[in-house]
């Protein structure tokens, strides 16, 4: 199994939220608007919203990182022009949201949102900074490990993900029920970054790539 | 090659996924607009307020999907719920006899995709689901005003979708 199992009790939101139900298989009707996903006029995404080092009059505090990686489909193939959104905390661990209770600052010069389209090689890049490690009382002493959310549309609306992207190493992970929910070891490994010495720019920023790999539909299996 | 696993989009995207007209997939002015409303709620019929519901009508449009142009009709429309549960939409009517609709929350592991039909009839879909669980896709309402609940667990759970 690739994804979490809706209901994963150690993440105490799943309980009342996860479906009983077992989702209805539904195949076979190549017609279905499920199998089409929105296109993206390169005109809707500005040249800047991919550094969110750059929204505001200073810079944010915190390290500086260059985070960049392809989109797949399963057969490894680029999926070209399709949107990835990214949001996160800020280095003190705090998201610019107004129900954010987390007692660490808010940092004037970062909200922590970007988005941009992938190239022909399917292709990303972000400009942020790394986001701190933050509580969450899911449990006595719960700390969420650092992360990206990611949102990536893909050439299906059935392929539609939303993900979080960790870090190397994070000694959190071990101890996060999110990251946990996925069953099956090779699938958590996809959600890890690698650094990366080459993408690291000197006297600027750390480099680390991520490739997102999006189910295939059932029209491409078939 | 390993797929990428989902991961919840948390309680905290409100400051980054909506934007400007989101769920306005036509201007006020559309003749024939669809309005479309409702509630997501929990296992316990308690609302969720930290949802986030994707509307998809199969076809791009002409209006653009992130900045809402001058155009007639987007194929795709956003909202995050507000603090008791209720989302809206202004829509096109869709080509086909149906709207898809996919919801994110803290909670769900994964989203959720499910259809929206604005009338009762022979479907391919609907025909394969016994009578109570087939009343869950279909919209009350006419005359281009429908209400259509999400229930995400329990009595009278949402039919959601595995392609």
């Amino acid at each position: 199994m690739i994804h979490p199992p809706y209901l994963s009790p150690d993440y105490r939101s799943t309980v009342l939220r996860a479906p009983a139900q077992a989702p209805v298989a539904f195949k076979g009707d190549p017609d279905a608007i499920e199998l089409t996903s929105p296109v993206f006029g390169h005109d809707e995404v500005g040249a800047l919203d991919n550094d969110l080092t750059r929204q505001h009059e200073g810079e944010p505090i915190g390290e500086r990182v260059i985070v960049t990686g392809r989109i797949l489909d399963s057969s490894g193939r680029p999926v070209r022009d399709t949107l990835v959104e990214l949001w996160q905390a800020n280095a003190a661990g705090r998201y610019a949201h107004e129900l954010d209770q987390h007692p660490a600052p808010l940092d004037p010069n970062f909200t922590g949102a970007g988005r941009c389209l992938t190239d022909s090689d399917g292709r990303y890049r972000f400009v942020t900074i790394k986001p701190g490690a933050y509580p969450w009382r899911n449990h006595h002493n719960a700390w969420r490990p650092a992360h990206l959310h990611f949102s990536v549309f893909g050439r299906a609306f059935t392929e539609r993900l939303v993900t979080q992207m960790y870090f190397p190493g994070d000694p959190l992970m071990a101890f996060d029920p999110i990251y946990r929910s996925i069953p099956d070891e090779a699938s958590r490994q996809r959600l890890i970054s690698a650094f990366s010495m080459d993408l690291t720019e000197p006297e600027w920023a750390l480099g680390y790539t991520f490739d997102i790999v999006l189910g295939s539909t059932p029209t491409e299996s078939s | 090659m390993t797929l990428t696993p989902s991961q919840t989009v948390g309680p905290f995207f409100s400051h980054a996924l909506p934007y400007a007209h989101d769920w306005e997939l036509v201007p006020d002015s559309y003749a024939g607009a669809v309005t479309l409303t409702g509630h997501v709620y929990d296992g316990d019929g308690a609302p969720v307020p930290d949802a986030l519901l994707e509307l998809w009508l199969g076809q791009t449009g002409d209006r653009g999907v992130l900045r809402r142009g001058s155009g007639l009709v987007s194929g795709f429309g956003r909202c995050a719920t507000a603090a008791d549960g209720s989302f809206r939409f202004r829509t096109a009517r869709p080509s086909g006899p149906y709207l898809s609709l996919q919801v994110f929350a803290r909670g769900l592991l994964r989203s959720v995709l499910t259809r929206v039909y604005l009338e009762d009839r022979p479907d391919p879909l609907l025909d394969s689901l016994e009578p109570a669980r087939r009343k869950t896709l279909i919209a009350e309402g006419a005359d281009g005003r429908y209400r259509f609940d999400v229930r995400l667990q329990g009595d009278g759970e949402t039919v959601f979708l595995d392609f």
